[in-house]
């Protein structure tokens, strides 16, 4: 099985996936007396495309907002880089290398697509409040740096077109897209994906897709995302997490989980005695 | 050129009221500043500038911040260090007790407050601004002090000369007014090029846009609440200087905030633009409405024109010239 070789495995498509990434240990979110999450372990491999899914409300999005930093769990140890992650701030784990898209759309209306994907590498640059003022040239120097790579990620999603365009402006499918773009240009190890295809057509999840596994193939970014859509989810990830209630209920590749009774059950619904 | 004296009375009335808006803008600046970054109208912003300007006056002159305080100890008796610290400097040294009240600020207030709705917020600055106004009392005294650092003040001579040459009629503007608005033009260009250029004023405005997404790209809300707290104790600095320079440094000068009020109304509670133009607008208008209907009507316009014009904008035009009109979709 999968778990059993740290070293990770190679998948059908013969891409190598690396050793665990990311791990959630037994973890437990309550919200007062609700339990969002009960005891969920999982991990995530470097390299690897990795789906959380579930019906409504089975504590996808509240699972990635743990792992953001959003939430912080009552009970359980979140792992990152073979070491435990003491609690942390949203901007402090968004520092070790996680970035995020979210579900209700999270941009900066006011500022242009460029200004946007330009907020994403903030935490890579260096040069401090006083140096900018007194070395403007080193400043800008930096700015012209990040500019590059800003635009290298620009030509990749295919948004040129757009760049100056105030992101208020944008129709739904371009905000999902600039959102990724802010994402990627961050540099993540581990990149999240709140519902990446909601409310698009299927043209616009046909790109989506195509973007997420060229992100995957051409950066080496681990993915883990979470998605309604089971179609989509099965053509893109390489393993599943499925969630229920807050429990986890299956976790293997598309194939196995398919076959899971469990899972079956909880999107078909269970024949009553 | 010869112009009917009517006509250049107007013209005389509209630059004076052109450059004391300057004066208002300074004020609206401020709070233009914390309500664009964290949606907070700080209704401290008047008494910061009156507690910068004591502090201002307080170090200049050498004087011992608490001293009726340490006075109430037995035996003790202490007012001044005797020594007095150049303009510049106190200057400099005024910036940095602005700086770490925004910290303390932050520390003990903000800190505290994250995800509260912004009436509590509002009524926390409330409180902020009496603390700040007995602690400015107490720390430097309630007597009213001069700030004197340097501002040439008075009729302008050569504004005075070209334009008797030009119409054969000088016209009166005071020298202070002028240097308002050469500063007030410098820090608007700082702010702008800060903010459109830096890190932090990236990262400034995207806090500005929505605190979720600025989380997410790694952007630390405490830090970017510090900082904007820190520009604007340091406009509220710029303020104090120009406002406790023309009508001293006492507590009316925190009333100044009141006169920003209709400013913002004009300009949007959004828009640093919005806030120059809005002062300008405010400024010429309570000039030539004085002199044109202030006849009529008995005078003093001065005192409610500003008010009238922002109750009409806030009839018809409820964002303001500049601010963001706020759409709800259905």
């Amino acid at each position: 099985m999968l778990d059993a070789n740290p070293e990770g495995y190679t998948t059908a498509d013969g891409r190598k996936i690396g050793g665990v990434l990311m791990e959630m240990r037994n973890i437990t979110l309550r919200f007062g007396g609700v339990k969002a999450i009960t005891d969920i372990s999982f991990d995530i491999r470097e390299g690897e495309i990795r789906a959380i899914i579930g019906p409504n409300g089975a504590g996808k999005s509240s699972m990635l907002n743990v792992i953001s930093g959003f939430y912080v769990p009552q009970e359980g140890e979140v792992w990152f880089h073979g070491q435990r992650r003491a609690p942390m701030k949203p901007y402090e784990v968004a520092r070790q290398g996680i970035a995020r898209t979210f579900q209700n759309i999270a941009l900066f209306d006011g500022m242009s697509v460029l200004d946007n994907i330009m907020t994403g590498r903030l935490t890579m640059m260096k040069t401090g409040l006083f140096s900018q003022a007194l070395w403007w040239g080193r400043a800008q120097a930096e700015e012209t740096e990040h500019r590059e790579k800003v635009e290298r990620i620009i030509d990749f999603l295919e948004i040129q077109s757009i760049r100056k365009t105030p992101v208020g402006r944008l129709p739904y499918g371009l905000k999902k897209r600039v959102e990724l773009a802010r994402a990627l240009a961050a540099e993540p190890k581990l990149l999240l994906l709140d519902e990446p295809m909601a409310g698009m057509n299927v043209e616009e999840k046909e790109d989506m897709s195509r973007f997420i596994l060229d992100v995957n193939d051409e950066f080496g970014t681990t993915i883990a995302l979470i998605e309604h859509d089971m179609g989509v989810v099965m053509d893109l990830s390489d393993r599943v997490v499925v969630m229920d209630y807050g429990k986890k209920i299956g976790d293997g590749t598309p194939d196995e989980v398919r076959a899971n009774q469990a899972v079956i059950d909880a999107y078909l619904g269970v024949a009553h005695d | 050129m010869v112009l009917p004296d009517q006509v250049l009375f107007a013209m005389e009335a509209a630059l004076n009221g052109l450059l004391s808006g300057v004066m208002y803008a300074l004020v609206a600046l401020g709070f233009v500043l914390i309500f664009k970054a964290s949606g907070i109208f700080n209704y401290a912003q008047g008494v910061m500038a009156l507690f910068a300007a004591l502090t201002l006056v307080g170090i200049q002159q050498g004087q011992v911040p608490f001293a009726d305080l340490i006075n109430l100890i037995p035996g003790v008796e202490v007012h001044s260090f005797g020594w007095t610290v150049p303009s510049v400097l106190a200057i400099v040294l005024t910036g940095l007790v602005m700086i770490g009240m925004a910290l303390i600020i932050e520390a003990l207030i903000l800190k505290h407050l994250v995800n509260q709705p912004p009436i509590i917020l509002f009524m926390a600055t409330i409180g902020l601004a009496y603390f700040l106004e007995g602690l400015g009392d107490t720390m430097w005294g309630a007597d009213i002090k001069t700030m004197d650092v340097g501002l040439p003040q008075g009729m302008s001579g050569t504004i005075d000369n070209v334009t008797n040459a030009w119409f054969g009629y000088g016209f009166y503007v005071d020298q202070l007014n002028i240097v308002a608005t050469v500063v007030a033009a410098v820090l608007v260009a700082l702010l702008m090029l800060f903010s459109q250029y830096s890190k932090q004023g990236r990262a400034l405005r995207a806090v500005a846009d929505d605190h979720q997404a600025a989380l997410s790209v790694g952007i630390s809300l405490r830090f970017i609440w510090v900082l904007v707290w820190s520009i604007a104790g340091f406009v509220a600095l710029v303020a104090g200087i120009m406002w406790g320079a023309r009508s001293g440094v006492q507590f009316s000068l925190s009333l100044i905030a009141l006169k920003a009020l209709p400013v913002l109304m004009l300009g949007g509670f959004t828009s640093i633009p919005g806030a120059i133009v809005g002062g300008l607008i405010i400024g010429i208008g309570e000039q030539l409405f004085e002199f044109w209907v202030g006849p009529l009507v008995g005078g003093a316009t001065e005192n409610w024109f500003a008010y009238v014009l922002a109750l009409v904008f806030l009839v018809f035009r409820p964002q303001g010239l500049f601010g963001e009109k706020i759409i709800e979709r259905v």
